[in-house]
């Protein structure tokens, strides 16, 4: 220990509040530098680094959709081949949302969830600084197989027998099954990371009911990642098995089942909206009783709606199979509950417009987006009942139909909220505001830019054009509609292109925020910004749902941590009643390392059954590593 | 309700694609299935569109109302939060009902699709990639066609649909719903044509490379018409006439082509590619990639990869005459 004017287990109400913080800035800090960077386990240091690497995979994707349109824009088109469009439209698809859409769902979640309920780090922060590293290696493997011309194309979905051994030639789709190893290890991580700290880290008297909803959605996400992703992972390593050594799961001729597949595929993918979904609202509900300075009306109602979203998730996956032949009344079956997730979305926007009508509305940037989600996701709400019936589902299944309703659920549904999100938190992440006129410009833009885009598609659906196709004919009607969609594309590229100017420059040179620039009530607030890298100097002690407008004055804090070590306070589950000082890791190379190893084990293994055997070696060594006692004051407890 | 139904049914594919009939177009109905599919988007579509309307109205009522001047955020009247709590579940119990009836509405139309008739036209359909095999087994005999399916009007129509590499879609939507053709399994999808004409139809499952270009037809024909063409396609191939066909089948038999393609009444019976017996008598080649003329054929054969790349059929090396000869003698085959 270097601590020579330290005595040992000082607390932190032996001192004052200057050398309390000087104190635990020291405590908590990540060391300038290279070594400090890569060693880091500060969530918000991570959580920033996920938030900038989803949004960067956020352009590429958004370059790839262009170039979609720019060849979908007349027929007989020869702008892309059929093999690079084929291998465009997979990696569109896989990259928003593997790539892009969960792991940002995720960043926020890492980056708030800790703030909200008042604690100092994630838990298992260094698990945190793994799953990153696993995300950016997943991301740039795709990217880097898409850039040697080995990318998947068999969409993101991958159906056998397209993607099986016989007719998925090459390495294309191992890279495919394999970049999804890497992001649900991430994912499964994180998830993992959220459920423990919103169970056992949140502020003293931070009952379940004054959990803040963004927390909540969180957790049932997390929920759901945990429950969903073993789905994928046992398809998609079946299908490496399949490819790689000659098992047959998915293949007819030896007693294999090529449905198996959209079984386990679907039994993940649907949920996976979810995942994607639920964090979007959960932002909607922060933002909107800040905005209509009224607390959120409904709150029980609120939580169950999440809760039984992700429950009724699992039972509707075969509303993704209803043209493949299954039995008739299970159709039905899957019918009735797809339609039935109508019920907690319904229960959620009533709620919402009934706290705008109760409150006083402030037309910010991030109210305006909400409108811009109530607008889109409506529709897109209501596309997704008709496509739960399954006679409307066989007009309009693998047609233009369905591209519009799910880029209405996943744009209009999470991305408009997550972009309100992002005016909204941005003072918190940097400190500084987002331009406030820019904002309604990017809002206008991009909502505007994407109704004219999409909402042509649902007719295009209707007049017969399938999706996946990478040209049409003269014969069949559809150019004047797909020029238009073109056209349309470049106002809703614009509207992103301004939000990156706006954040980028506001990173720099916006006005500084404040604490609270919006008046919010939830925790995260009630804490500089940037926060400091122990998040708060004394754990808040919470006594409603929305403490800062209840107490904005006078916060009450517990006391008794220690400041030359890394601890944090850890509550019971329904009550959050104080129970132990708990250590919180301190920062550590050994993730990385071991991301390293997993990395080089999961790419061999797309070429060798034997990098299980031989690449499992430097993996257990790192492990080793990460675990080994050091004696550190942390590791110790 | 019904009647309402139906000129609904008339007017908004007006609005949706003016002037695109004879394309594959779900509200351009062409028998009694397409129709009940169309009626009930248009009812579960006008629904939805009146209810997304109320939400709209309500949301702007909530932002524009008139308000008292600013309260403090935590100032909550009882009495009004439970008028709200009315008003919102009230619209929770509307949407039960909608979704409640929009089930019931779906289980029945669903009910509807499959009557069944033993007099049906049973068809069987294998999906290659990229290319429709068609076997008719409409009385004793049956014969192999390929991309176009000739229907005789108002008798039902019973497909079985299976494939023989990867998953494909069967899709005519002016005719009826989809149905996926998998490897291993056979599925089945019925419909009537109820009036004359050309529809179309393509595949809507991804299945690789040229998925784009997996085109295929249905023609409604008056009963006497569709049996003259079973006749006709029952038939064993014509016999060239003229030198240059029988050069064209002599290179047809010696050269590769046979080693795929069956032209019955010929030794080539290999069943790879598409049936070849009658390719001239259908519209389309290359499941719609080209019109059927002498020159199309011969642009084909000359060159299959540039056309439609990635194709199963490869280029065979022809010399000027032969290629004349063979697209001669395909042109024939009538």
């Amino acid at each position: 220990m270097t601590s020579e004017a330290i005595p040992l287990d000082v607390r932190d109400r032996a001192i004052d509040d200057d050398t309390l913080r000087a104190r635990l800035a020291k405590t908590w800090a990540t060391p300038r530098g290279l070594w400090g960077a890569l060693t880091t386990v500060d969530h918000k240091i991570i959580a920033r680094r996920y938030l900038v690497t989803a949004f960067i995979f956020l352009a590429l994707g958004g370059i790839l959709a262009v170039l979609m349109r720019l060849q979908l824009a007349r027929p007989e088109s020869r702008v892309l081949g059929p093999d690079f469009y084929n291998q465009i439209f997979t990696m569109h698809g896989s990259n928003m949302m593997f790539l892009f859409a969960v792991p940002v769902m995720e960043a926020m979640g890492v980056y708030l969830v800790p703030l909200m309920v008042g604690t100092r780090n994630i838990a298992f922060p260094r698990l945190n600084a793994f799953s990153y590293w696993m995300y950016l290696a997943g991301g740039i493997t795709l990217w880097l197989s898409f850039a040697l011309n080995m990318g998947p194309d068999v969409g993101w979905f991958a159906y056998v027998p397209l993607s099986g051994p016989e007719y998925g030639a090459g390495k294309r789709a191992d890279f495919w099954a394999q970049m999804i190893t890497f992001t649900e290890v991430a994912a499964l991580a994180v998830a993992v990371e959220i459920v423990v700290t919103v169970f056992k880290q949140r502020a003293p008297g931070m009952s379940l009911n004054r959990i803040p909803l963004f927390v909540w959605s969180m957790l049932v996400t997390s929920f759901l990642v945990i429950m969903a992703m073993p789905a994928i992972m046992i398809a998609s390593s079946t299908l490496i098995m399949d490819r790689l050594v000659g098992t047959h799961f998915y293949n007819p001729a030896e007693g294999g089942d090529v449905l198996l597949w959209q079984h386990l595929f679907w039994f993940f993918g649907h949920p996976e909206v979810y995942i994607i979904f639920l964090p979007a609202v959960g932002m909607v509900s922060s933002m909107v009783p800040t905005f209509a300075r009224r607390p959120i009306f409904g709150y029980l109602p609120l939580v169950l709606a999440l809760v039984a979203t992700g429950i009724l998730a699992f039972g509707l996956w075969v509303h993704h199979m209803f043209v493949t032949g299954l039995p008739r009344v299970g159709e039905s079956f899957f019918t009735a509950s797809s339609m039935s997730i109508a019920v907690p979305a319904g229960i959620q926007i009533f709620c919402w417009i009934a706290t705008l009508w109760d409150g006083k509305p402030v037309f910010k940037t991030p109210l305006l987006f909400v409108l811009a989600f109530l607008f889109t996701f409506i529709i897109g709400g209501m596309t997704g009942v008709m496509v739960a019936s399954v006679p409307f589902d066989t007009q309009v299944h693998d047609t233009y139909f369905v591209v519009a309703h799910f880029h209405y659920v996943l744009i209009g549904g999470a991305v408009f909220p997550l972009m309100g999100a992002v005016y909204y938190w941005f003072p918190k992440f940097t400190g500084r505001l987002m331009s406030e006129r820019l904002g309604r410009w990017v809002v206008g833009l991009v909502f505007v830019g994407f109704n004219l885009t999409f909402f042509p598609m649902h007719i295009l659906g209707f007049e017969g054009m399938p999706r996946r196709v990478y040209t049409y004919q003269h014969d069949v009607p559809w150019a004047a509609l797909n020029l238009f969609v073109s056209l349309s594309s470049i106002v809703l590229t614009a509207g992103f292109l301004l939000f990156f100017i706006d954040a980028i420059r506001s990173a720099r040179r916006g006005v500084a925020a404040g604490d609270n620039p919006w008046g919010a009530a939830t925790l995260e607030w009630a804490t500089a910004s940037p926060p400091p890298p122990y998040n708060f100097a004394h754990i808040p002690v919470v006594d409603d749902a929305n403490p800062l407008w209840s107490a904005p004055e006078t916060l009450t804090v517990a006391g008794g941590l220690r400041v030359d070590r890394r601890e944090l306070v850890v509550t019971s589950v329904a009550e959050a009643r104080p129970e132990a000082r708990e250590s919180s890791p301190a920062n550590s190379i050994w993730p990385l390392l071991t991301a390293l190893a997993t990395t080089v084990m999961l790419i061999w293994s797309i070429f060798s059954p034997w990098a299980v055997v031989w690449g499992s070696i430097p993996i257990a060594i790192a492990l080793t590593g990460w675990f080994w006692p050091k004696g550190t004051p942390e590791d110790e407890a | 309700m019904r009647q309402g139904s139906r000129a609904a049914a008339s007017v908004l594919p007006a609005l949706l694609c003016a002037g695109c009939a004879g394309a594959q177009s779900a509200f351009d109905t062409g028998g009694a299935q397409a129709l009940g599919l169309a009626r009930l988007m248009i009812f579960i579509m006008a629904v939805c569109a009146a209810v997304w309307l109320a939400v709209m109205a309500a949301l702007a009522f909530a932002l524009w109302r008139r308000r008292q001047e600013a309260t403090e955020p935590l100032a909550i009247d009882a009495r009004r939060q439970r008028r709200m709590s009315l008003v919102v579940g009230g619209s929770v119990a509307a949407t039960v009902v909608i979704i409640g009836l929009f089930t019931v509405t779906s289980f029945w139309v669903t009910r509807s699709l499959w009557a069944g008739d033993r007099d049906a036209v049973k068809i069987d359909m294998r999906g290659y990639q990229w290319w429709w095999q068609v076997t008719y087994r409409d009385g004793n005999q049956a014969f192999t066609t390929a991309n176009e399916i000739h229907v005789p009007v108002g008798r039902l129509v019973r497909i079985r649909l299976t494939a023989d590499d990867v998953i494909h879609s069967f899709w005519v939507p002016s005719l009826t719903g989809k149905q996926d053709l998998i490897p291993g399994r056979t599925n089945e999808v019925s419909f009537v044509a109820e009036r004359p004409g050309v529809y179309r139809g393509q595949c809507a499952e991804f299945c690789g490379l040229q998925h784009a270009r997996m085109a295929m037809q249905v023609i409604a024909q008056s009963p006497q018409d569709y049996d003259a063409w079973r006749q006709s396609q029952l038939a064993p191939a014509a016999k060239p006439s003229d030198p240059e066909q029988v050069f064209g089948e002599q290179v047809f038999l010696s050269k590769p082509c046979a080693a795929c393609h069956t032209v019955r009444g010929t030794s080539a019976t290999a069943q790879l590619g598409p049936d070849l017996t009658h390719v001239a008598s259908r519209s389309t080649i290359a499941a719609g990639v080209l019109e059927t003329t002498r020159g199309s054929l011969a642009a084909w054969i000359a060159d299959p990869q540039t056309i439609k790349p990635g194709n199963n059929m490869p280029m065979v090396a022809l010399s000027p005459d032969e290629l004349n000869a063979i697209s001669a003698y395909m042109a024939s085959l009538k």
